[in-house]
């Protein structure tokens, strides 16, 4: 069963061709790594298959359930997106935690106030979360109180406790300190021990060769190559992926 | 007239003042988020007349609006108003001048959150609604209490334009007294600056405390 589909996707921003008929197919418990160049369009993939863009074209579903889809030679939404919005969550690269509110109630407010669920059973789930990720004492702190590792580690659980299908991650280390880097790689690393369906946009190559069931290398807004990591890393078949890594390591 | 007598026929000309503040305060700060939200309708011609609204209140005195509204029904419209128009007039024109002052700071609070609360919380499935009540309001109250604090002292030192229409608020009767025979005379503008000036400390010290209360979080 997959959990995401995406076909012939395109979206342009004015004359930015940004995505040319991408398609992708995430089946459960599979984590992707997409990588590649700046302006690829890798962040607009995402944001286009979480609502936050709306598609030029293509066919969006998920779970078997179609949420986009050409009609007319047009791209036509379902009426109600609401459903949808269960089944997947998003980490930012900036975290976006509501900086007003402590970190359980970051967590735990989508859950009762949008699922409708029982407030002390999220809470408690909540909390089981924050044990595993090593923040149970932190649950009463603001955000602008914890380390950019910690606020990506609430970030994480707070997409965990919507109990989504597939979870989506936007270069989730970019924006932390190296030495804050591992530990939110470490809580990714685990999800994926656990089948968490995941697709993660990401600049550490050594983490998606590690993680990934597939790498995904993105240029120009069309995917160049992918497969298995050992494979594309190993045994890189295009030009543009090879320029691509040899300029990575010279970083 | 005595100085005693004068400061307490001040002190009861002053409930009028509060009450103007207060009246104006609780009209035009809600009205002014609708203000707001009808600046960025997405209906073009309620957008065009909320600027020239806004414009308007903020390019012409609010003396001169006084007049417009005291005297616009009956001298423009024909229409008979009520006994108490002049405290009426008052309020309506001091609620509808403040609440463009308020749209505009309520914009630039409200236009400096950054982007990533609205996707966050459209990601985990709030509506417009709940985002705008749970994660954009209280965010902008909190960026908006500064430059709110510099409306509502000039408020206070506004509502003295009421004797404009004659209203009998405590600035009307400062000058009533201050010209009648045998009176304390500039005593009684003094006594009524320094009225003015402890309600300013009082609201602004209000205002702290809120700021204060509000500083839980960055
Ligand atoms: N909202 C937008 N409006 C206009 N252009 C946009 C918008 N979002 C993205 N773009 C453009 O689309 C292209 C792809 O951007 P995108 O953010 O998807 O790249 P990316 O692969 O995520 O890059 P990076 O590695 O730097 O995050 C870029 O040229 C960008 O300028
Ligand atoms: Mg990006």
């Amino acid at each position: 069963m997959n959990v995401l589909k995406m076909e012939h996707i395109s979206k342009s921003f004015g004359d930015n061709h940004v995505l040319k008929d991408i398609s992708l197919t995430v089946d459960k418990g599979e984590v992707v790594s997409v990588i590649g160049p700046s302006g690829s369009g890798k962040s607009t993939l995402l944001r286009c298959a979480t609502f936050l863009e709306t598609l030029d074209g293509g066919t969006l579903s998920y779970l078997g359930e179609n949420a986009a889809w050409m009609e007319d030679g047009k791209i036509k939404y379902a009426k109600n997106l609401k459903p949808f919005y269960k089944d997947f969550g998003l980490v930012f690269q900036s975290f976006n935690l509501f900086p007003h509110r402590t970190v359980l109630k970051n967590i735990i407010d989508a859950p009762v106030s949008v699922q409708k669920r029982d407030k002390k059973e999220v809470t408690a789930e909540a909390m089981e979360l924050l044990r595993k990720m090593g923040l149970e004492d932190k649950a009463d702190f603001y955000p602008y109180q914890l380390s950019g590792g910690q606020q990506q580690r609430v970030s994480i659980v707070r997409a965990l406790a919507m109990k989504p299908e597939i979870l989506f991650f936007d270069e989730p280390t970019s924006a932390l300190d190296p030495e804050l880097t591992g530990e939110v790689l470490k809580v990714i690393k685990q999800l994926a021990e656990e089948k968490m369906t995941m697709v993660i946009i990401t600049h550490e190559m050594g983490f998606a060769r590690a993680v990934s069931d597939r790498v995904i290398f993105m240029d120009g807004g069309v995917i160049v190559e992918q497969g298995d990591p050992e494979e594309v890393f190993g045994n890189t078949q295009s030009e543009r992926m090879k320029s691509f890594l040899q300029n990575y390591n010279k970083d | 007239m005595t100085v005693s007598k004068m400061v307490l026929e001040l002190a009861i000309a002053f409930e009028q003042t509060i009450l103007i503040f207060l009246l104006t305060l609780i009209g035009s700060l809600p009205l002014g988020l609708v203000v707001y939200f009808c600046k960025k309708s997405k209906v073009a011609p309620i957008r065009w007349i909320t600027e020239l609204y806004i414009s308007i209140m903020r390019g012409t005195p609010l003396m001169l609006q006084l007049m417009v509204v005291y005297f616009g029904p009956s001298l423009l419209l024909h229409i008979s108003v009520p006994s108490n128009w002049r405290f009426m007039a008052t309020i309506v024109a001091f609620v509808i001048n403040y609440a463009a002052y308020f749209a505009e700071i309520y914009r630039g609070g409200i236009e400096s959150i950054p982007q990533g609360q609205y996707e966050a919380a459209q990601v985990l499935g709030y509506s417009k609604l709940q985002t705008f009540f749970k994660v954009i309001l209280p965010q902008m109250i909190k960026r908006v209490i500064p430059p709110t604090t510099n409306e509502v002292i000039t408020l206070v030192k506004d509502t003295s334009l009421a004797s404009t229409l004659g209203v009998v608020e405590m600035f009307t009767k400062a000058k009533q007294i201050a010209v009648a025979p045998k009176s304390p005379g500039m005593l009684t503008f003094l006594a009524a600056a320094i009225f003015y000036y402890i309600f300013n400390f009082i609201v602004s010290a209000f205002m702290k405390w809120i700021e204060k209360k509000l500083n839980y979080y960055r």
